[in-house]
């Protein structure tokens, strides 16, 4: 098998596959530099959370419209909004901090989706929505993946400095701008459309992993947060590449294989990178002052 | 000039402050002081709205939000958090760059200065991880700088930072002061307060003192402070002059 066999012609030969590498690239550009935020904001299991909790939103598209995607993708957003703004709510005005209402919510989620869908459809209906049907990503689902791409870089955009404010210290911008809320609902808001993208091609399950293990890598070699934000990027089009030839070639569910090829560039970047295990073991080259 | 009448903040219904009533002078430099679990960085917090009155009022006097700086402890913050040292500093430029606007040269200027008062020349880019917790807390103070505030709260502004360190942040207090700004600062050392702060208030969940800062640290007062029970009553009744408010309203 030449090179050209084993990396091209999967995708000049096949249309599906052309457009799952095309959702791939669209799902990390948007997703990626969110994972980011989450992950620096110490939020990483909360973007879990929420893919969870889109799950009986999009249950209910299902139950009502079959496997229609726009049914359940509107379903999706719903609830994961709701989920996101109740479990503010909850932990503002309860003991509890955000990560046990997010922990709460997204179970009752999970179980209410998994109910829903059992009453309707058949157990090959339940893969479809838990891991997703990349190979089967048609031209309006692309259109979709690449305009909520597309949305999510520019409100990304238009509210850096704030947003990145609030990353960082938000009680700070609380008193400079009085707004710090809006910019954080703003931002969960951003996630559950990016995590609804997902679901489509990756499924519920899988969606938040092309969110988070990209940023993961990226923490573990840049040292700005641009950086940080290109890497999880870049890492989230490899992954999808990769991921997508292994399920070509070895006939894998191509889900799990993005997830899984993401997952070996955690591991190479947890030994090999600057942030990692191995530069830690060896003594480094220093500057005389 | 800030006021507070029978402000009371609560944890779990138990006062962290209770019934406190006073003003801080304004132009002044005024420390508060305690025990720990005396309330003061919940004073603080209920100052600056993060924390929700039990009872009582607190007026500003005609000072806005904006022209307030808070400068919460320094544990508060990830400082691995991947941001330059130049861009933290200029967050405190807010009021001129918003949300949204250009950072003009004239900014970037001025962010430059500020950095050279706390002795961080050369440090713009930098990134944060790679400060002390002194550099970090000069940088923190560089962007107070920047926003210019009236009012300016500090919460143990020295807490592990070394001498010289604390020396540099000294001298922009005294600084802020001759500008006519406000400066209210949570500390410890009382001997940092009898050298630099001319107005304490010396709390305990409730006033013990408050003025000039030679009349409120005498022994008597101190002792009285440090005799404050840290353990909440869990049977306590609820506070008689809660129940009189409650009786007087009915």
């Amino acid at each position: 098998m030449t090179l050209q066999q084993l990396l091209v012609a999967p995708f000049a030969d096949f249309g599906f596959m052309r457009r799952a590498l095309m959702a791939c690239v669209a799902l990390g550009t948007g997703a990626a530099p969110l994972g980011v935020l989450l992950l620096l904001r110490r939020m990483s299991l909360v973007g879990d959370a929420l893919s969870h909790a889109v799950l009986p939103g999009a249950a209910v598209g299902f139950f009502l419209a079959g496997l229609s995607y726009p049914a359940m993708g509107l379903g999706g957003l719903v609830a994961g909004v709701a989920v996101a703004l109740l479990s503010g709510q909850v932990s503002r005005s309860t003991a509890l901090r955000e990560d046990a209402t997010f922990a709460t919510f997204y179970l009752t989620s999970l179980a209410a989706g998994v109910l829903i869908v059992s009453l309707r459809g058949s157990s090959v209906d339940l893969l479809h929505v838990l891991f997703g049907t990349i190979l089967a990503v048609d031209s309006p689902s692309l259109v979709l993946v690449g305009g909520i791409a597309s949305l999510t870089l520019l409100t990304l955009a238009s509210i850096y400095r704030p947003l990145v404010t609030e990353c960082f210290d938000p009680g700070f911008l609380w008193v400079v701008d009085g707004h710090g809320r809006r910019y954080h609902f703003l931002f969960l808001f951003l996630v559950v459309l990016n995590l609804v993208a997902g679901f489509q091609t990756l499924g519920t399950l899988m969606a938040v992993g092309i969110m988070m293990i990209p940023a993961a890598i990226a923490r573990l070699w840049a040292h700005t947060l641009p950086g940080m934000m290109l890497l999880a990027m870049a890492s989230a089009w490899l992954s999808g590449f990769a991921g997508l030839l292994m399920s070509f070639h070895f006939h894998l569910a191509s889900g799990p294989a993005i997830v899984l090829t993401a997952s070996a560039l955690f591991i190479l970047s947890l030994l090999i990178g600057p942030r990692g295990v191995l530069r830690r073991l060896f003594p480094r080259p220093h500057l005389a002052d | 000039m800030i006021q507070l009448h029978d402000v009371t903040l609560t944890y779990s219904l138990h006062p962290a402050v209770h019934h406190l009533s006073g003003s801080f002078a304004s132009g002044e430099l005024t420390a508060i002081t305690g025990p720990n679990g005396a309330g003061k960085s919940t004073l603080l917090k209920g100052i600056m709205g993060e924390l929700p009155l039990a009872t009582g009022t607190l007026t500003w006097g005609g000072i806005a939000r904006r022209e307030v700086a808070y400068l919460p402890q320094t544990v508060a913050f990830d400082r691995t958090f991947p941001m330059t040292v130049a861009d933290t500093v200029l967050l405190g430029g807010w009021h001129w760059s918003g949300g949204f606007g250009a950072v003009t040269e004239a900014l970037a200027e001025r962010a430059r200065a500020a950095l050279a008062l706390v002795k961080l020349e050369g440090f713009e880019g930098r990134n944060l991880e790679a400060l002390s917790a002194g550099q970090f807390q000069r940088v923190l103070f560089a962007r107070l700088i920047l926003r210019e505030a009236r009012v300016i709260l500090l919460d143990e502004p020295f807490a592990a930072i070394d001498e010289r360190t604390t020396r540099v942040l000294q001298g922009l207090i005294r600084r802020w002061r001759e500008e006519g700004r406000t400066v209210i600062a949570v500390l410890h050392d009382l001997e940092q307060i009898r050298e630099h702060f001319p107005q304490t208030l010396l709390l305990a969940r409730e006033k013990i003192a408050w003025g000039d800062t030679a009349a409120v640290l005498s022994a008597d007062n101190l002792r009285r402070a440090r005799d404050m029970a840290e353990r909440w009553d869990d049977r306590a009744p609820i506070c008689a002059r809660e129940d009189a408010h409650a009786r007087g309203a009915a």
